[in-house]
């Protein structure tokens, strides 16, 4: 139990990095898929950004009376994957919308038996 | 410092920068022939500069380039070593040879309102791999992975099936997750290492190798890169992807993507955690020489009943990958110097094979139609009709099944030395018999195209001579001479791919 207590954050992390591929695995509708990719991806932000973070550390500025800095390189870089996370987003919802266009339906197996039929 | 000078110091930063930054500029242009023009110009420089790094290194040895001049392991670091400037030469000259061949080809394949945008998404997509190739920083390398494919989806969902956007919609969910695997594992090391810079992280990991954190690092990497490579059975995306693409997106993706991913493990795998980690302590090389010979066989048995062209040639793609991973599993000069030579060599017969049949979709269709898919009952007595790129296709055929005096040939040889080495004489067999495989479905392009009659229809007479236009079939046999000038003349690939195996294998 208190190893659990002890690294909360990671099974915090690990329980949105499952459930997030379970839903992209387990939904066949393509907007659901999405929300699960991006529950996915958002699990590797806390990944990152929860070891920078010293207790009692303070922001990276030098100051008098401070001594102990949290680490800013883990924000940084995922300021960057959260862009590239709605991108990725941003596009699979467009091509969701492109599907429905073409297909009438988001639904994986309603498009398979499209195609089949066609 | 003279302009010459400045730019001959700057190239690791213009290799990357030049396509970056057109393709922003051929947003703004508006016109298909002015973006077509820019992109053509792009991408030649873009050869010439990967040509002159190679030269650099060839004669000064690794270059470091510190990004913003900020030094490493603080700053973005480029690293071009032999096999960077390998790779950056493979995926360069493919897009070299891709663009001029892309403006007849997509005249029929993409509304004409939408070439800019294809010649935007291009050029990020050959910005992206030649970025992933030079970078020395794990996270820029993730950067750039997601940069080429995000623009490789887009490329994907421009083919005029609708498939195509389900295919392009199915690769962007495997595509991400591989991604962020990718992302989980650099993670991981960066919290064990506290570094990012490849270089330094190979050293820093020296004390921490076998613990448990690097372990799944090693896990969540192989699986992750394995997704984009397409290593069996983590290939589903694979042959939708480049059956619905528009034709010189699959030739080009054929040529370079997949081999980019390749590029990225073997860094990985050598560079970063050291070969004794991965081949040595766990039963990684065990685990890879089984999911190769899978692929090796279940895609090519696949491919043989497969009725478009293109979907054929895609599961093909998969085997020739298993060749490649194969090679690594061995954990020997040979063996990687095979998988690095197969880059090369599996690029350009394939892309030389997807830009023909590019010319055979355009050749296939009936006048102001959309462009048919390239099934086998449209391909009967083809060869009459379009007899260059019939005999192309069947040369790079040869190619792929590893006919003496071919490129394909060599890979073979040095796959079956480094079997023989370890004294597994039924791996020279399978190697053997997975080739008669490749036989078979080249076989059934040959029997089809040229001793079957032609459809009797009357808008297609039969000796009516169709050939593609001179612009797809240049750059197309100009792959396929590569293809046999590199099969006879080998002192420039594996001449590179032994001199880098044996730094890799035998330097840690």
């Amino acid at each position: 139990m208190s190893a659990l207590a002890s690294h909360f954050s990671y099974a915090v992390t690990i329980f949105l990095l499952v459930a997030g591929l379970f839903i992209i695995i387990a939904r066949g509708n393509l907007i659901k898929k999405m929300v699960g990719l991006s529950i996915f991806q958002t699990s590797v932000f806390l990944l990152y950004i929860v070891p920078g973070k010293l207790v009692g550390g303070t922001a990276p500025i030098v100051a008098p009376g401070f001594q102990v800095y949290s680490n800013p390189l883990p924000h940084v870089l995922i300021l960057t994957a959260i862009v590239v996370g709605v991108a990725t987003l941003a596009l699979g919802l467009a091509l969701a919308v492109r599907v429905h266009e073409a297909y009438g339906t988001i639904e994986e197996d309603e498009i398979l038996e499209r195609d089949a039929a066609s | 410092m003279s302009f010459a000078q400045s730019v001959s110091a700057n190239l690791p930063a213009l290799q990357v920068v030049l396509p970056l930054l057109a393709a922003p500029l051929v947003l703004l242009l508006r016109s298909a022939r002015a973006a077509f023009a820019l992109t053509l110009v792009v991408s030649f420089a873009c050869l010439a500069i990967a040509i002159a790094l190679w030269q650099q290194v060839d004669a000064s040895g690794p270059i470091f380039y510190a990004m913003g001049s900020w030094a490493p392991p603080w700053g973005i670091g480029y690293y071009v070593d032999k096999l960077a400037a390998f790779m950056l030469v493979l995926v360069s000259l493919t897009a070299a040879v891709a663009v001029p061949y892309s403006r007849a080809s997509l005249a029929r394949e993409i509304p004409a309102d939408s070439h800019t945008l294809f010649y935007v998404m291009f050029l990020l997509c050959l910005s992206g791999l030649l970025g992933i190739v030079i970078t020395g920083d794990a996270f820029n390398l993730f950067v750039f992975l997601e940069v080429s494919s995000l623009s490789t989806y887009v490329l994907i969902a421009f083919g005029r099936d609708r498939r195509a956007l389900v295919a392009s919609y199915q690769y962007l969910i495997m595509g991400s997750i591989g991604a962020t695997f990718i992302v989980v594992g650099v993670g991981l090391l960066y919290l064990m290492t506290g570094t990012l810079n490849l270089v330094d992280m190979a050293e820093r990991l020296a004390d921490v190798r076998s613990s448990r954190p690097v372990l799944a690092a090693l896990a969540f990497l192989t699986v992750g890169i394995s997704l984009k490579l397409a290593l069996f059975p983590l290939h589903q995306w694979l042959p939708n992807a480049y059956t619905y693409a528009p034709s010189v997106v699959t030739a080009f993706l054929a040529a370079t993507a997949t081999k980019v991913s390749v590029y990225v493990l073997i860094r990985f795998y050598f560079s970063v955690f050291g070969e004794s980690l991965v081949f040595h302590k766990l039963p990684l090389p065990e685990i890879m020489l089984w999911l190769s010979l899978l692929a090796m066989f279940a895609a090519n048995f696949v491919a043989i009943f497969q009725n478009n062209l293109k979907r054929l040639f895609a599961y093909s793609s998969v085997a020739q990958i298993g060749y490649i991973t194969l090679g690594l599993s061995f954990d020997s000069v040979n063996g990687l110097t095979a998988s690095i030579v197969h880059l090369f060599n599996h690029g350009i017969a394939k892309g030389a094979i997807f830009l023909l049949i590019g010319g055979i979709v355009l050749g296939i269709a009936k006048p102001g139609a959309v462009a048919p898919a390239p099934t086998f009952d449209r391909l009967a007595g083809l060869a009459k009709r379009m007899p260059l790129t019939c005999f192309g296709i069947v040369l790079a055929g040869l190619s792929l099944i590893g006919v003496p005096g071919t490129a394909g040939f060599v890979t073979k040889w040095y796959l079956i030395l480094a079997a023989m080495e370890r004294g597994q004489w039924w791996l020279v067999g399978a190697i053997l018999l997975s080739s008669l495989l490749a036989v078979a479905y080249v076989w059934r392009f040959v029997e089809t195209a040229y001793f079957r009659a032609p459809p009797a229809d009357a808008e297609n007479p039969a000796q009516l001579r169709n050939e593609a236009p001179l612009s797809m079939l240049v750059p197309a046999w100009l792959l396929i001479a590569a293809t046999f000038w590199f099969g006879l003349d080998t002192s420039l690939t594996i001449g590179t791919a032994l001199e880098v195996a044996q730094q890799l294998v035998r330097g840690q």
